[in-house]
């Protein structure tokens, strides 16, 4: 891998949340892997501090099902949603365990009905190589304002 | 022009029992009502004992939309003082929680109180000699609340003067945090996090009533439930054990005769809880080691009579609900007659093992949070409700199921779970608490 294969992917994730190609989303996550929204500033612990998501592929998959239900009232008309995202800095190359590490600087706006919520922070990706192609350890996201009251977020930053 | 201020009798007929009228949840007139009578009448949680450990600590808190802090005095005491400057009114602790060191101090001309609220300095004084100022009421600082109640840690307030007693007003329905308490093996909880928060643009008491609503999360938490239910069917034989997660979400789908059977408990004063004999949270895996401590601590039966308690949710009137065996607190604090913030806490049980915490604050997050799935589908439904109410063709609202005739207004009783009797319950106090002392406030204007 090199440094341009790793911006690509951090782009890339992005694209299929955006384009909802949500399988191709799902597939992009180790099986392991987690996604992580903080409540914390600096928060360290997922699981005795309290986060506003950390999910794993099961529950992953279940949002992304939901999202297809046709009982899922709150996604009457669906959401839309859209990654603006400064060019990812790339921490580690896998020095540390065989893990890449990178930040990037986002905004993400994300619909419902006529109206349109926006978002700012970081989000952080923990990739590995499996098989010659990287995976989602861990994806973070740290809000600026991760507490503050928000209203729903449904898709995925 | 007033239609209901002033006038009890149009109030009172808002409320027939069996139905509501729908300005209970979208008349401006009617909001600012329950800010001025309901809410300082009825007893309100402000927060947790434990988010005051030392001297100096304060939380900000609101009662109906009126801002108060709490602070622990150097005397040990915790003393809730309006949260506003005696000068010109502005606020003086801005911030959620904090240590204001010995004394407040208000950033805008530098009054500053002692953290018990008395005054403690004034710039220039001598600006004030003779001036009269030791006769007003900004002379004697922050004005204190003085009737305030801790009760197994947690904070509860009456502005009002003149009102029912803590113990009056809650009576029986305390045992729902006596039985959250005691599943710490020291029958203590604490606070060590920040709520997680969320904006409702609904009516508040369409938050409450929901929570006693036990013929909406088979229907409405189809999408989010259901899908996590079959997910799970579809994907089980790649686990080893069934994950905290899928115990938290399933029984979200449990039928109606699971909930009939469950039962409702009602108390007067429009407290009340959903899950009597029988709860979504009664099947969860045994954690490793607390069933012995809780032996330990309070010996083989009693602690099996707590630990048997496994009440779903009850409502503390008018704006909180407790989840005992989760051991959360939900706070629906109303910002307007369409918006409503919802905090919810998770309490720490003392002395048990960190895996009861981890569940707590997965179950809030997985339930109450903007990024909850289920949050979403409830959410969904009181948005419409809020816009659906405004419509002409229908003003009331149907709260009749189960309903006999001569209900008692002012009662203990267990009841079908899948009534509404609970959301009568609250209203019959709702009525109440917002013409107490009414028509003596308007003569006393006058």
């Amino acid at each position: 891998m090199n440094r341009d294969d790793l911006i690509d992917f951090v782009y890339d994730e992005a694209a299929t949340i955006d384009q909802m190609r949500w399988d191709d989303w799902l597939a992009l996550f180790h099986k392991d892997g987690r996604y992580w929204m903080p409540l914390e500033w600096q928060q360290e612990d997922p699981i005795l501090q309290p986060s506003l998501m950390y999910e794993d592929r099961l529950l992953l998959t279940v949002r992304v099902e939901r999202l297809a239900g046709e009982r899922t009232f709150s996604q009457k008309p669906k959401s839309r949603c859209h990654h603006l995202m400064e060019r990812p800095r790339i921490l580690s190359m896998g020095e540390d365990g065989g893990v890449h590490r990178l930040r990037t600087s986002f905004i993400y706006t994300e619909t419902r009905g006529d109206l349109l919520e926006r978002y700012s922070g970081w989000v952080s990706h923990e990739l590995v190589e499996v098989d010659g192609a990287l995976q989602i350890k861990l994806k973070r996201i740290d809000l600026i304002n991760f507490d503050a009251p928000f209203s729903n977020i449904q898709l995925f930053i | 022009m007033d239609r209901y201020r002033g006038n009890s009798q149009a109030i009172a007929d808002l409320v027939k029992g069996h139905a509501v009228h729908r300005d209970v949840y979208v008349d401006r007139e009617i909001f600012d009502l329950e800010m001025e009578q309901l809410f300082p009448n009825s007893w309100i949680y402000i927060g947790h004992e434990s988010q005051l450990k030392n001297t100096g600590d304060f939380i900000t808190s609101k009662i109906g939309n009126q801002p108060v802090l709490a602070s622990r005095h150097r005397d040990g005491q915790v003393y809730v003082l309006h949260n506003r400057c005696p000068h010109k009114g502005v606020k003086i602790a801005s911030e959620p929680c904090g240590n204001t060191g010995k004394f407040f101090r208000c950033p805008y001309h530098a009054w500053s109180f002692k953290t018990d609220g008395s005054l403690l300095a004034i710039p220039l004084k001598k600006g004030y000699e003779g001036t009269g100022f030791d006769a007003d009421q900004a002379a004697k600082g922050m004005t204190r609340i003085e009737n305030v109640k801790i009760y197994r840690g947690l904070i509860f307030v009456r502005l009002a003067k003149e009102g029912l007693s803590f113990e009056e007003f809650f009576g029986e329905s305390l045992s729902t945090i006596d039985n959250m308490a005691e599943r710490s093996p020291e029958g203590e909880l604490e606070v060590i996090s920040q709520p997680i928060r969320y904006m409702h643009t609904c009516n508040w008491k369409m938050l409450v009533e929901n929570q006693t609503d036990t013929c909406h999360p088979m229907v409405a938490h189809e999408s989010s439930a259901g899908t996590a239910v079959s997910v799970w069917e579809r994907e089980k034989d790649n686990f080893t054990e069934t994950p905290m997660a899928v115990q938290l979400y399933a029984p979200f789908m449990s039928p109606y005769e699971f909930y009939e059977g469950a039962g409702i408990r009602v108390w007067p004063n429009g407290h009340g809880h959903t899950g009597v004999s029988g709860s979504i949270h009664q099947d969860y895996e045994d954690v490793d080691g607390y069933q012995d401590l809780m032996i330990e601590a309070y010996g083989k039966e009693r602690a099996h009579e707590i630990l048997g308690d496994i009440r779903h949710n009850t409502i503390y009137f008018p704006n909180i609900m407790v989840k005992g065996p989760v051991g959360i607190l939900r706070n629906f604090i109303p910002l307007g007659v369409d918006k409503t913030l919802v905090e919810s806490w998770v309490f720490k049980l003392k002395g048990a093992p960190d895996k009861l915490y981890e569940r707590g604050l997965m179950y809030n997050r997985f339930i109450n949070a903007p990024t909850s799935i289920v949050g979403h589908d409830d959410l969904e439904m009181y948005e419409r409700a809020q816009e659906g109410l405004h419509s002409n063709g229908n003003e009331w609202v149907n709260l009749r199921r189960l309903w006999e005739d001569d209900e008692p207004e002012e009662t203990t009783e267990v009841v079908n779970g899948t009534s509404e009797r609970q959301m009568r319950n609250q209203f019959y106090a709702w009525r109440k608490f917002m013409v107490q002392n009414m028509d003596q406030a308007v003569e006393a204007a006058e």
